[in-house]
């Protein structure tokens, strides 16, 4: 019994809420990834495009949440998803005719990309910053949770309760989804094939006729489609600030990284493993250790390694491992 | 076919291409030949798309294809191979060549979608081209292999592959031979031989190996500080003094005199 109290509230407190920020974490990554092995560069304004992703879904939520429509009981946002995604497309596609075209004809080296990309973020966050402003925005509606701690002791009888919410359980489902359909896409279709190719081998698939500004635009197209739905999905979970988006570049960055550059496959692995790494170690261990050793063991303090003030170390701790000790990554990276 | 008026290409000060003019006749194979850092290579990449010409014209049958990126000129018929041999290194051989023809109907996001049907079809139907190539190349036993995996001779075979999926009209290829053993040498060159008579296909070869140049070249072009020594059938370029000076050296001329004493 002691054992099974332990593992609720470690369900409850580390393995919850880890899954649904590591499917967060590897969408984000994703986006990162693709751009990086297709685009090769590293796209430093993709926080910010999930920040403005997310704002669009939030305006469009709060548009239908005024005129009465909902999807009760799930959240609203989900409805507003599709049309933030188009915006946002937009949005990218735009920028890319404005800056990011001209360095690509001078076939700029990465590193200017790289700058011209962290130029685009400052402008980003100031666009995001500008509509929606710099506060807290809730939007999350519908049920909020599937089961509750409350509701969890009294089905079971057990003393520890084990809570789900509704945003956790869409994230996972979501996540799974856009994964699936992403792999899919780029190892059955003649486009994801072609973009893969492009990443492979850039004069070879020019020299194969592959179209470069079509396989630019879908790249972008489906970054847009990851960036939004991450940056909605994290918003609901938690909530809409633009600047913990802007924060979450370093955890989504390790994860690309961690998992190897350019690598699909790597950014979800590294996706989880950055959150479930952040979340063990920032978590106080004390309620589990009591469960487990026995009494006279039992700890005093909370047993925690890390304020979670201090939780985007784990993540930087992590990148500066991985980086002098494996630099392509866990999976071999830069190749998709 | 493909006519060049005095094409130049400068990296800076450095002018590795220097006023080139010359015509390449359709159905011919041209052998261009020259010491290292000749411009060979830049002069291919410039004909090719890879590098815009700092000056002068490209037509080809006539038409202007000067700095044309090169999936535009791919369109055109126009195709090259890499001297270290390119490949996409994570798909299988097979898969290589199916990348090749494009405007295939599911490169568009709707028919991905949309479309399935006629993208199966259209699969099967490269499926086998594909590997009616790997079986002209006698690599078939490959096709499921990745290509990052097979060997250096392998992979430029698989370049020539490439140029067959689709119908070429003129193929630039930059050292074939490179690290290739005598065998397969034969091979690519019967290859080669095959294509310019079944399909027409005009060639242009770089290539350091004067036997294989002798075997299939005619005429011949030489090349030497980014611009043309000699062009003309091997017997002239043999003989040419800048040529010998330049390139060759005495040695093939005494092993000449020698053969012929």
């Amino acid at each position: 019994m002691e054992f099974l109290h332990a593992i609720i509230v470690l369900s409850n407190f580390v393995v919850i809420p880890a899954i649904a920020y590591g499917s967060q974490l590897a969408l984000g990554a994703l986006g990162v990834t693709l751009v990086y092995g297709i685009l090769r560069f590293s796209n430093f304004a993709h926080g910010d495009t999930m920040a403005f992703g997310t704002m669009v879904a939030i305006l469009f939520t709060w548009w239908f949440q005024s005129i009465g429509v909902s999807i009760a009981p799930l959240p609203t946002a989900l409805l507003a998803l599709p049309i933030a995604i188009v915006v946002t497309a937009a949005l990218l596609l735009g920028t890319d005719r404005v800056v990011l075209r001209f360095y690509r004809k001078q076939k700029s080296a990465p590193v200017i990309l790289l700058i011209v990309s962290l130029g685009i973020m400052f402008v980003y966050n100031g666009l995001v910053r500008f509509i929606i402003g710099v506060g807290d925005q809730r939007f999350s509606d519908g049920a909020r949770f599937i089961i509750s701690a409350r509701d969890f002791k009294k089905l079971t009888g057990l003393d520890e309760g084990l809570a789900i919410k509704t945003t956790q359980v869409i994230t996972v489902i979501t996540a799974i989804l856009v994964v699936a359909i992403l792999f899919w896409f780029l190892n059955r279709t003649r486009t994801g094939k072609s973009m893969r190719a492009f990443s492979d081998n850039e004069d070879l698939a020019l020299l194969s006729g592959i179209n470069p500004e079509r396989v630019v635009l879908y790249t972008w197209l489906i970054v847009a489609a990851l960036a939004t739905i991450a940056g909605t999905l994290y918003g609901l979970d938690k909530s809409f600030k633009p600047f913990v988006y802007f924060q979450l570049l370093l955890p989504i960055f390790a994860a690309a990284i961690v998992g190897g550059l350019g690598n699909p496959l790597g950014a979800i692995a590294g996706g989880f493993l950055i959150a479930f790494s952040e979340v063990f170690i920032t978590y106080a261990w004390k309620k589990v250790l009591m469960y487990t050793l026995p009494e006279q063991f039992a700890p005093s303090g909370l047993m925690q390694l890390l304020a979670t003030e201090y939780k985007f170390a784990v993540s930087f701790a992590i990148l500066l491992v991985v980086l002098l000790f494996k630099p392509t990554g866990l999976f071999k990276g830069k190749s998709l | 076919m493909i006519e060049i008026q005095d094409l130049h290409k400068h990296f800076g000060g450095f002018h590795a291409v220097d006023g080139v003019s010359l015509t390449i006749e359709q159905g011919s194979i041209t052998g261009l030949i020259g010491p290292n850092g000749a411009g060979k290579t830049t002069l291919f990449n410039a004909i090719a798309g890879l590098h815009k010409p700092t000056n002068g014209k490209v037509l080809l049958g006539g038409e202007d294809i000067t700095g044309l990126a090169p999936h535009q000129l791919f369109h055109k018929g126009v195709m090259r191979t890499f001297q270290i041999a390119h490949e996409f290194a994570s798909m299988s051989c097979r898969e290589n060549l199916m990348m090749v023809p494009s405007n295939q109907f599911g490169e568009t996001l709707w028919n991905t979608w949309f479309g399935r049907r006629r993208i199966a079809d259209q699969e099967r139907a490269l499926t086998a081209k594909a590997d009616e190539v790997l079986e002209f190349l006698t690599i078939s036993h490959l096709s499921d292999e990745k290509a990052g995996q097979v060997s250096g001779g392998q992979k430029k075979l698989l370049e020539l592959g490439r140029t067959m999926m689709v119908d070429a009209k003129i193929v630039f290829l930059d050292e074939v031979g490179a690290g290739v053993n005598r065998t397969l040498l034969n091979t690519i060159a019967d290859a080669i031989k095959r294509l310019n008579k079944e399909r027409g296909y005009t060639f242009v070869v770089i290539e350091h190996d004067m036997d294989f140049i002798e075997k299939l070249c005619d005429p011949v072009i030489c090349m030497a500080e980014g611009k043309v020594l000699a062009h003309g059938s091997l017997a002239e370029i043999k003989n040419n003094e800048h040529v010998i000076e330049a390139y060759l050296g005495t040695g093939l001329k005494n092993k000449e005199k020698n053969v012929v004493q």
